[in-house]
């Protein structure tokens, strides 16, 4: 089975780190080494853990100049392009003619060109995207499979950093930049999905192991794997694509509206500025059916994935479901996200949620469950 | 002691059979952080699915390896799951459970196979 996965440059290391190796989105890749997802996680949360993330799609987009990129790949997206400036990094999503999510990605602006960060599971489908669209307004599509991604998370990143290229500390959150790291050209990001400062670093794939030993070096960092990354992911309150958000979601219910610019929302933008624009302005004026909420148990027992979710009543009909669930690390108890008919989506609301065919009552709490601890700008 | 292929072991004392799960089990689980135990006095089969055992990120239930009534079960558990990780052979048991057949505990692996199972 295994051998039939794809290998990310650092196979090797994660193998030689005893890895417990999962497959992920056709990839063979580490849950978590030795010391466990709890031990990781609150690692990353104290100190700085480093992530292997080469499995996501990285990509280049090119025309003959930037503003010719940015405009096409406006076409796609609910942001604005062209008003990123050099070196700076934004979220963004594809929508669909539905008013749903086809990916959500981080682009940036190097100057000449769009470098995007896409979902393993989506990368495939998203360059057919990209290529069917872009393509005829001359610019050119090109999946990097020659550079793998690692992740370094955590307060101590910027000090790790640093003792490889000291003006780090100058990077803002969402800077982006090419620096040498062990003598490689890596190109790095001030994000991360964490909720934690960090940094995102690719690296051509002949030098990923010398770049990511040499980070290992320093005591402050440990490898985490990704069963870690989806528990600090979930704590600060950040969507995972293909559970929380996908092509049937709207961002208005999931809760990016933030991400979506207003000049690419007015009431005068013309449908067919991007894809399910109707759809999703109508959602705006309107409110949405469901919303993305957070749950805390009033009880111990952990809420997991497609749980259902009922009013007090005794209506057997659901008003929702669980997307993502499990235990969080850094509270020491269980934290759910969900999408919930917007009736019951305020603050302190009690609902249940039926796990193993018994009711246990559940509230909608804030989110993010941890604060974000992002590099002040 | 005798060992599951579901990585239970059982431990005969008295007229009782203790019931936890291995060290390999443990380990594989990872940092366990639920646990739902039955109630004392069920009446149980073999393969009922009668724990629930929680760790970070998935669940996974434990099977009743023997017909009969539960008789005792490890309350400590419930607030400490993550002693399950820490001596899983011996703090740690799940439940005591009074078989309806002391013989049924026989058709289990004794300690050497279990080992060779795991390899």
């Amino acid at each position: 089975m295994s051998d039939k996965l794809m290998h990310t440059p650092l196979n090797k290391l994660h193998q030689n780190n005893n890895a417990r190796m999962t497959a992920f989105a056709g990839y063979d890749m580490p849950l978590q080494y030795e010391n466990g997802i709890m031990s990781e996680h609150l690692h990353t949360r104290s100190q700085a853990g480093l992530f292997d993330v080469s499995h996501m799609g990285q990509i280049v987009l090119r025309g003959n100049d930037f503003n010719q990129v940015a405009e096409a790949l406006e076409n796609l997206i609910p942001m604005e392009v062209k008003t990123l400036k050099v070196d700076r990094q934004r979220y963004g999503f594809f929508t669909n003619s539905t008013g749903g999510i086809l990916d959500d990605f981080m682009f940036s602006n190097r100057g000449d060109h769009i470098y995007m960060v896409v979902n393993a599971s989506r990368k495939e489908d998203d360059i057919k995207h990209l290529r069917e669209h872009l393509e005829p307004l001359g610019v050119s599509v090109k999946n990097l499979e020659n550079r793998a991604l690692i992740a370094l998370q955590g307060p101590a990143s910027e000090k790790v950093l640093s003792e490889h290229y000291p003006k780090i500390s100058n990077m803002h959150f969402m800077d982006v930049s090419t620096i040498p790291i062990a003598g490689a050209e890596c190109w790095i990001s001030r994000s991360g999905y964490t909720g934690e400062d960090g940094f995102e670093i690719s690296i051509p794939n002949k030098a990923a192991e010398s770049v990511t030993k040499t980070l290992l070096k320093h005591k402050s960092v440990e490898l985490v794997g990704l069963g870690a990354r989806d528990s600090l992911r979930l704590e600060a309150g950040l969507c995972l694509y293909g559970q929380d958000i996908d092509t049937t979601t709207s961002p208005v219910a999931a809760g990016l509206k933030w991400a979506m610019h207003k000049s690419r929302l007015s009431e005068g933008q013309k449908e067919g500025s991007f894809p399910g624009a109707n759809k999703i302005l109508s959602e705006i004026k309107n409110g949405s059916e469901y919303k993305l909420a957070g749950f805390v148990p009033l009880g111990k027992a952990p809420i997991r994935t497609d749980t259902q979710l009922f009013d007090n009543g005794t209506s057997s009909v659901p008003i929702g479901r669980i997307t993502s669930g499990l235990f969080s690390p850094t509270q020491k108890h269980p934290i759910a996200v969900g999408y919930i008919k917007s009736e019951f989506s305020h603050l302190g609301s009690r609902v249940n949620a039926q796990v193993r065919g018994k009711l246990l009552e559940i509230e909608v709490t804030s989110l993010p469950f941890v604060k974000k601890n992002f590099k002040k700008n | 002691m005798k060992f599951t292929e579901e990585h239970e072991w059982l431990k005969v004392e008295g007229k009782l059979v203790v019931v936890g799960i291995t060290e390999h089990a443990s380990s594989q689980l990872g940092d366990i952080v639920f646990i739902e135990l039955p109630e004392e006095g069920t009446t149980v089969s073999k393969d009922d699915e009668i724990v629930v055992i929680e760790s970070v990120k998935a669940a996974s239930d434990i099977l009743s390896p023997l017909d009969g009534e539960i008789v005792e079960i490890n309350e400590m558990l419930v607030d400490e799951p993550s002693k399950v990780n820490d001596d899983p052979m011996g703090d740690a048991w799940f439940f005591k459970i009074k078989p309806d057949n002391s013989e049924q505990i026989n058709e289990y692996m004794d300690e050497a196979a279990y080992t060779k199972l795991i390899g």
